[in-house]
């Protein structure tokens, strides 16, 4: 076992795709030469050359139409989206075009194609590069959507995501970049739609995602140092496919639901869980299901600011012991 | 060339007819006057070679060669259809023909033709890429991404503009910064300016042939546009009025696509039942086409969540 950091398991990823199958190509902005402005591709031009790994312009439709048309005839495509962010200048590809084309063709055309963005917040980058999207990718059939909270998991999912015969977007964060994590040698493969129990619990269930899994977690534990409630804590991993199945078994357990969501409240996926939760596991709850999101507001620059609307662990424990009433 | 510009004729004509009997529902983009493109470029095309077309899509599918019958069987929503009415007119897609699909989204394909150019070069590939697109496409973002993509990659991609003159209902002269909307653009991306005769199948064939040669050569892209007119309203919904008194008159009288290759036929020596033989062998292929799609099922209730995921079906959770 080593330790990787989140941005290095990005690399590790990619090259391991890379190296399986020389359909795998690499297109976006600063991505070759440069190394990535995350320095999350460094090496991977030096490995498989600039035919391989191509650096784009600015051009993030040029990027995913780019990816679609290759995927489309025979290439696996990864594209990277800078900061998740700029997907709104793009949006077409995700919401009309790859997203559709298999359905609208009868089945004809295939675009196995992986999407990779920094999402998030708590980097100080203010309301335009900061923002928690995974909702905007949710609500579109035929994407796939993913988010990884561990090095691990970046290069297990990413593996599953290039090796997924359907359009994947693959929501890194940002703040995890610099998070360390053990990950062993050799191939390293998850399954997309498995969730993962990361904390077993009692007492209630919290359902997080990438940066508020590590949050999640911190959390449980105060709750279990200070007021003696057990949490178990579910990382979601993907929300398309979405575990259900996990988040169902874990409520009819421990019998109250949280959701913690970096997300704006209107429309986060907490909201679908929630709905799911009810209406299948109504009688197992023994109290309301609370989801604990970033306010339905911009996302402010000010660090101070910052942190009052992100879910904090002190949030998320607080709002755990409250509700619990313990 | 003459039976393609015919039989897309007769069949475009026969889509608004169905139209007006409500056997097509919905929307649908003709070319009427436009098939000389179609045409031209499609039979310059090797097997293999692709084409991304627009909404207005009909003649460029029917020009690669696939059947009259799915074709209207798409637009009348029978299981017949291109893709059993799941796509519809705007989506023409048959990927065995090299059409790789109809895009709704004005400009969304131009990228998306490069991708596929990429994998071309990539893979050491002697395909060429087609994209076909009207002149209001010219004033969107993706057209100059996919240029400058297309050009700092040396990508075997053609670009096929059709300037029909007006946008949707605005002329594209009142809304763009230079005359020609698509030639008058490539000097900012380093490409020759070129303008041909979109009335002319042999013309287009010619210009055309001459840039997927150059893009099959290593050449890198072209953008050509080609001056046309289309004879129907830009949709369904459009009566066309916006057009000056005597404007599709002229066209239809002086410019017609079919008149032209006729009166070149002729002119040629070829005898005039000859002429008239294709022209009645490309009305009874609509025809039974139509009759065809007529007694056809409509489409079936069975396919409406399959093929949203690569494993055939809709399911978003377990």
């Amino acid at each position: 076992m080593a330790e990787l950091t989140y941005r290095d398991a990005v690399a590790r990823g990619i090259a391991q795709e890379m190296k399986r199958d020389p359909d795998v190509v690499f297109l976006g902005e600063d991505i070759g030469k440069a190394g990535g402005v995350f320095k999350t591709t460094v090496g991977l031009f030096e490995e498989f050359g600039p035919l391989r790994v191509r650096d784009t312009p600015i051009s993030e439709q040029a990027i995913l139409g780019a990816a679609m048309g290759a995927a489309m005839t025979g290439l696996k495509p990864i594209a990277e989206i800078m900061f998740s962010d700029f997907i709104a200048v793009c949006f077409d590809y995700l919401a009309n075009e790859f997203s559709k084309s298999r359905y609208m063709t009868n089945g004809q055309v295939k675009c196995p194609l992986v999407v990779r963005t920094g999402n998030g917040g708590s980097a100080r980058f203010g309301a335009q590069h900061s923002q928690s999207v995974e909702n905007w990718c949710m609500m579109i059939p035929g994407l796939k959507v993913v988010a990884p909270s561990t090095p691990r998991d970046v290069i297990g999912l990413l593996a599953a995501s290039v090796r997924s015969p359907d359009p994947v977007v693959f929501f890194e964060h940002k703040s995890l970049y610099a998070v360390k994590g053990e990950v062993e040698e050799g191939e390293i493969l998850e399954a997309l739609g498995t969730a993962k129990v990361v904390r077993p619990g009692t007492d209630a269930t919290i359902v997080a995602l990438a940066l508020m899994v590590p949050r999640a977690i911190a959390a449980a534990e105060r709750l279990q140092v200070e007021h003696g409630i057990n949490c178990e804590v579910i990382d979601l991993r993907s929300l398309v496919p979405l575990d259900t199945r996990t988040i169902l078994d874990s409520v009819a357990r421990t019998s109250r639901l949280f959701t913690v969501e970096e997300n704006p409240r209107l429309c986060g996926w907490g909201a679908e869980i929630v709905s799911i939760v009810v209406e299948e596991g109504f009688y197992n709850l023994d109290g309301p299901p609370v989801r604990i999101t970033t306010p339905h507001i911009p996302l402010p620059a000010a660090d101070a600011l910052e942190d009052m609307a992100i879910p904090s662990v002190a949030r998320v424990a607080d709002t755990v012991r409250r509700s619990l009433k313990m | 060339m003459y039976q393609m510009l015919f039989e897309i004729r007769e069949a475009e004509q026969r889509a608004y007819d169905l139209f007006l009997q409500s056997l097509v529902k919905g929307t649908s983009h003709l070319s009427l006057g436009q098939e000389a493109i179609a045409v031209g470029c499609a039979a310059a095309m090797e097997p293999g070679d692709l084409s991304f077309c627009t909404y207005r899509g009909h003649a460029h599918t029917l020009a690669r060669g696939v059947e009259i019958e799915k074709v209207l069987g798409e637009l009348m929503s029978r299981d017949n259809g291109l893709m059993r009415g799941k796509g519809g007119s705007m989506h023409l897609t048959s990927v065995k023909h090299g059409v790789m699909g109809s895009y709704a989204i004005i400009g969304a394909h131009l990228p998306i033709a490069c991708g596929a150019a990429w994998r071309a070069q990539y893979k050491g590939q002697k395909d060429i890429s087609v994209c076909f697109f009207g002149d209001g496409t010219t004033n969107i973002g993706a057209f100059h991404e996919a240029l400058n993509l297309a050009v700092i990659w040396k990508l075997p991609v053609i670009f096929v503009c059709e300037n029909n003159l007006y946008m949707e209902y605005t002329p594209i002269s009142e809304v763009t910064a230079v005359a020609d909307p698509a030639a008058g653009r490539a000097s900012a991306y380093g490409l020759e300016s070129i303008i041909g005769d979109g009335q002319d199948a042999d013309e287009v064939y010619r210009i055309t042939k001459r840039a997927y040669d150059k893009a099959r050569d290593g050449g890198g892209p072209s953008l050509i546009e080609f001056k046309t007119y289309r004879y129907s309203g830009h949709s369904r919904a459009d009566p066309a009025k916006y057009r000056p008194v005597g404007e599709l008159e002229d066209w239809r009288e002086k410019r017609d696509p079919i008149k032209i290759y006729r009166k070149r036929m002729l002119d040629a020596g070829i005898a005039a039942d000859i002429i008239q033989q294709i022209e009645h062998k490309a009305r009874l292929k609509v025809n039974e086409a139509t009759e065809v799609c007529k007694i056809a099922p409509p489409t079936s209730i069975d396919i409406l969540s399959t093929d949203v995921y690569a494993d055939g079906g809709w399911a978003w959770r377990n």
